[in-house]
């Protein structure tokens, strides 16, 4: 009996301590991986100019798409609009871009002097719309195909690697 | 210069060390009926040049002394002369330095006022006490050095985090490690005792007032991280059971169930094996604690800079002191007769225990939980209030009854006599209870349970109270930490129960309606003061019941060095309540959040606390008084 | 004996004869959800852009009529587990909320045994 408990102690110990070592090595960001491989159901977007709404229909349409959550006053967002723009030159791909509350005239600015790659634009000015995607901040991107299905979550600016890694998706 | 001072004396302190502990082992070899001269000439040597060592870092900090690097990374010449003081020790590595000293000076305190107690014992405590020592000194020197040197010497410092500046914020890390570092000592003391079979009430008498002393400052130490939290983090809350309160609280509930079963095991033989778990568990949790906040595998407002070779290292201490007293205590541990005395005293004490060990283990689990389902299943959960909330408040119910009940019995059978008298306090508790609900406004049920039976607890306090001045034994001090945390627990019951909050958005000018307040944005001032811009708010609260107007001026401060924006909430303190105001700017909007809180009772949460410590220091009192 | 026990149980049911039953308050709602971009605090009590917006989507769904169950679901579908205070209850959860009671159960028995040896000798 008391060796029994004597050995439960000792591994117990030995398995907390073991845990505490191995989540010594894990990176602390949170990410939302849980999003990849859910449907996008409805949604209802504002276009940015027109007094229309965006929605699941117009999605669809396209192959893949890249919705794209942006603002002008973001920093990161201005590094990834390199790769948006190569993006943009896909033929399977159709970029959705979300402007995420920001001021109308800031935002054109923004698309004036690093150039748009949006087939569509759209805006989000109290960001509600944007917590149906599960963004919770910016730059955001989410890859889905035909069936809406989400492939996959960027956090943070779009990176080489991430780019090539579209690419190569949308190859199929 | 100051910079090699420092050094010098840390690795002084690393030779007096391992000196003390080579002639402790002779010291243990060659018999002698004494400890040598030369052991408390160490030990006094080591005590002053570690206090001497840390002067010089707060010297390094008064003068601004850029070279050295925690300075740099700390202070700022601007900055207000007590807070480049306590700026000293709030940061990671000048309070290890902190650590350090009281770990020493409690080795060299607990080496002279224990003559009376035997040679080996008191020897093999100092040898276990300077291993933590020389831990904690390498780990410094090789890791986390306060007294690291920058080249060139930067003109200016980093800045001290302007949320850390707040008076309660400064003396926290001395009053909390004078706690949990100090009951390193009878961490020491347990495995000397194991190694000695030094098992009786002696053993007791010998640590007892080490526990009283740590955990009267522990919560005290608590109070004061509480107390700066409600006033500067500007969420009007005192308690969120976030990590780094969490590992506070951890130590605190063992040092108050051993605090109690040290009682016991001074009267007989009965607890020792538990009072030895005790002893190493509250310094292996304090260490578990400081190894969970420093290393960054937890998400909380309170921590420290991320480093994971901190981590690492406070780990590999960690396992090796749980290694050493696990086995250790495997080695040693006796099965004796245990003979209980039902309906009395112990009963009651192991009652304590039984409970503090709950509070413990769901506190730990809550905390270390989330580690675990992200190591093993890749999925990150959250535990926060409302978990431990719900888990221990109803089992809250029952321990405030049988705190009321368990010191009124006898050390051996208890006849119940008084059973009368606890029904009739009962009834008035009930009756208060019900006063307050029909004076005010109902509330939950579990709430109901709570408010009597703390009140229960705070009548029959008083009938002791009463019992003890008739019969002219004065013994207050278990009578006002329990009665204070009957208090506790009743203010915060009333407190929870009646507060008010209204999260709304309001731009200058406005004006807002709600419950019986009118609250009025009057302007928005900017003002510049020495080493921040404030944007103050004006705000006018009209208690339309009461017929009173008051005034909250909450502020929006940028600071430069360093770069930071913090909310700085308006707070009236009353006596019966308080009122409590934030402000934030939203972004691109001329519209402002504002938070607006009414709290009953907060100056009387505070309050007992104090109480509940109070009694810690006055047992400590009488206990000298009597030696 | 048998008044005071009758006075007894009606004046406790007079103290929960009140006992207020719970409604849908957002405040508990936003207590309930953590800042995801936070260093470790609530939605009511952050700041932050993303604080704001939650409180926004949160208001609008009380208004739909949603109740606290869904709108802590729709969070979690969208932002995983992490986001709520109160860990679920479920398999994986299961140990974290039983654990506790379970020692106390224990603590409770080993309690009660050693008082049962004393009145057996």
């Amino acid at each position: 009996m008391k060796k029994i408990i004597k050995l439960f102690v000792l591994i117990l110990v030995i398995f907390i301590i073991g845990i505490f070592f191995i989540s010594l090595n894990n990176s602390t960001r949170y990410d939302t991986k849980g999003l990849v491989g859910q449907k996008i159901k409805k949604i209802s977007l504002d276009y940015f100019s027109e007094n229309k709404k965006f929605t699941e229909v117009d999605l669809k349409k396209n192959n893949y798409t890249l919705i794209n959550f942006w603002a002008s006053w973001c920093g990161p967002c201005r590094d990834e609009h390199i790769f948006l723009l190569k993006l943009s030159k896909e033929k399977n791909l159709k970029l959705l871009g979300v402007n995420f509350k920001d001021k109308k005239n800031n935002a054109l600015k923004f698309l004036n002097d690093l150039g748009n790659p949006y087939d569509n634009l759209t805006k989000d000015e109290l960001g509600k719309q944007s917590v149906n995607f599960g963004i919770y901040g910016i730059p955001e991107s989410i890859l889905i195909d035909k069936e809406l299905v989400i492939l996959k979550k960027f956090t943070g600016p779009i990176s080489e690697k991430d780019f090539r890694n579209i690419k190569s998706i949308i190859k199929k | 210069m100051l910079s090699n001072i420092g050094n010098a004396l840390l690795f002084s302190n690393i030779l007096l060390g391992i000196s003390i502990i080579y002639f402790s082992f002779e010291n243990l070899r060659n018999k002698e009926q004494r400890v040598s001269k030369k052991i408390y000439r160490l030990s006094l040597l080591q005590s002053t040049l570690i206090i001497i060592c840390f002067f010089n870092l707060i010297a390094a900090f008064i003068t601004s002394d850029f070279s050295i690097i925690s300075v740099y990374q700390n202070s700022h010449s601007l900055k207000p002369f007590f807070y480049k003081v306590s700026g000293t020790w709030g940061n990671h590595e000048g309070s290890l330095l902190l650590w350090v000293i009281i770990l020493t000076i409690f080795s060299f305190l607990f080496l002279i006022y224990n003559k009376s107690h035997p040679k080996n014992y008191r020897v093999y405590t100092l040898i276990v006490q300077n291993i933590l020592i020389l831990g904690f000194l390498f780990f410094i020197l090789f890791n986390s050095n306060p007294f690291g040197v920058i080249l060139p010497t930067p003109s200016e410092g980093l800045g001290l985090n302007p949320i850390l500046q707040d008076p309660a914020l400064a003396i926290h890390p001395p009053l909390l490690y004078v706690g949990f570092v100090g009951s390193s000592i009878y961490f020491s003391a347990a495995i000397a005792s194991l190694i000695t079979d030094y098992s009786d009430k002696l053993f007791a008498q010998s640590i007892k007032n080490w526990v009283l002393i740590s955990w009267s400052f522990q919560t005290l130490g608590i109070l004061t991280g509480s107390i700066w939290a409600y006033y500067e983090l500007g969420w009007g809350g005192f308690w969120f059971w976030d990590p780094v309160e969490n590992a506070s609280l951890l130590p605190w509930f063992a040092m108050t169930a051993l605090v109690h079963s040290l009682i016991a095991l001074e009267k007989r033989k009965f607890l020792y094996f538990w009072v030895i778990i005790l002893c190493l568990l509250t310094f292996i949790l304090s260490v578990t604690g400081t190894f969970l906040v420093r290393s960054g595998i937890l998400n909380s407002v309170h921590t420290f800079a991320n480093d994971p070779s901190r981590g690492a290292y406070i780990l590999i201490f960690l396992s090796l002191m749980i290694f050493a007293s696990v086995l250790l205590f495997f080695k040693k541990f006796k099965t004796s007769n245990y003979n209980l005395n039902a309906n009395s005293k112990e009963t009651f004490i192991l009652i304590n225990n039984w409970f503090m060990i709950f509070y413990l283990i769901t506190v730990l689990l809550g905390t270390i939980y989330p580690i675990f389902t992200e190591v093993l299943t890749d999925n990150k959960v959250s535990v926060g209030p409302p978990y431990y909330n719900t888990v221990i408040i109803p089992v809250v119910i029952f321990f405030l009854f049988f705190m009321a009940v368990g010191p009124q019995t006898k050390w051996i059978k208890n006849k119940f006599s008084n059973l009368n008298l606890l029904i009739k306090i009962l009834f008035g508790a009930i009756l208060i209870n019900f006063v307050i609900i029909y004076l005010s406004k109902s509330y939950s049920l579990i709430s109901n349970f709570i408010i009597i039976s703390s009140i229960f607890l705070i009548l029959s306090s008083l009938n002791d109270l009463y019992k003890t001045i008739k019969q002219r034994k004065i013994d207050l001090s278990r009578i006002i930490s329990h009665s204070g945390f009957g208090f506790l627990i009743l203010f915060i019951g009333l407190n929870y129960n009646f507060s008010l909050e209204k999260d709304l958005n309001l731009k200058v000018g406005e004006a807002r309606k709600f419950e019986n307040y009118l609250l009025e944005f009057k302007n928005l001032q900017l003002k510049d003061f020495k080493n921040y811009k404030a944007v103050v708010g004006e705000f006018k609260i009209k208690n339309l019941k009461e017929n009173l107007e008051l005034t909250l001026n909450p502020e929006i401060r940028i600071y430069e060095s360093p770069n930071t924006i913090t909310y700085e909430a308006s707070i009236r303190t009353g006596i019966l309540k308080d009122y409590y105001l934030t402000m934030s700017n939203i972004d691109r909007s001329e519209y402002y959040n504002i938070k607006f809180q009414k709290k009953p009772f907060m100056l009387w949460i505070w309050i007992s606390v104090i109480f509940i410590s109070l009694g810690g220091f006055l047992r400590l009192f009488k206990n000298e008084k009597n030696y | 004996m048998k008044i005071k026990i009758i006075i007894f149980f009606i004046m406790l049911s007079l103290n929960f004869a009140n006992a207020e039953t719970k409604t849908i308050e957002q405040q508990k709602i936003f207590k309930n959800l953590r800042c995801l971009i936070c260093q470790g605090q609530s939605v009511a009590d952050s700041n932050s852009e993303f604080a704001l917006t939650i409180k926004l989507v949160v208001r609008d769904q009380i208004n739909e009529g949603k109740s606290e169950k869904e709108i802590y679901n729709f969070l979690i579908e969208k932002y995983g587990e992490w986001i709520v205070y109160k860990p679920s209850l479920n398999k994986t959860n299961f140990l974290l909320w039983f654990l506790p009671y379970l020692v106390f159960a224990v603590g409770g028995l080993i309690i009660f045994s050693l008082l049962k040896k004393r009145e057996d000798t």
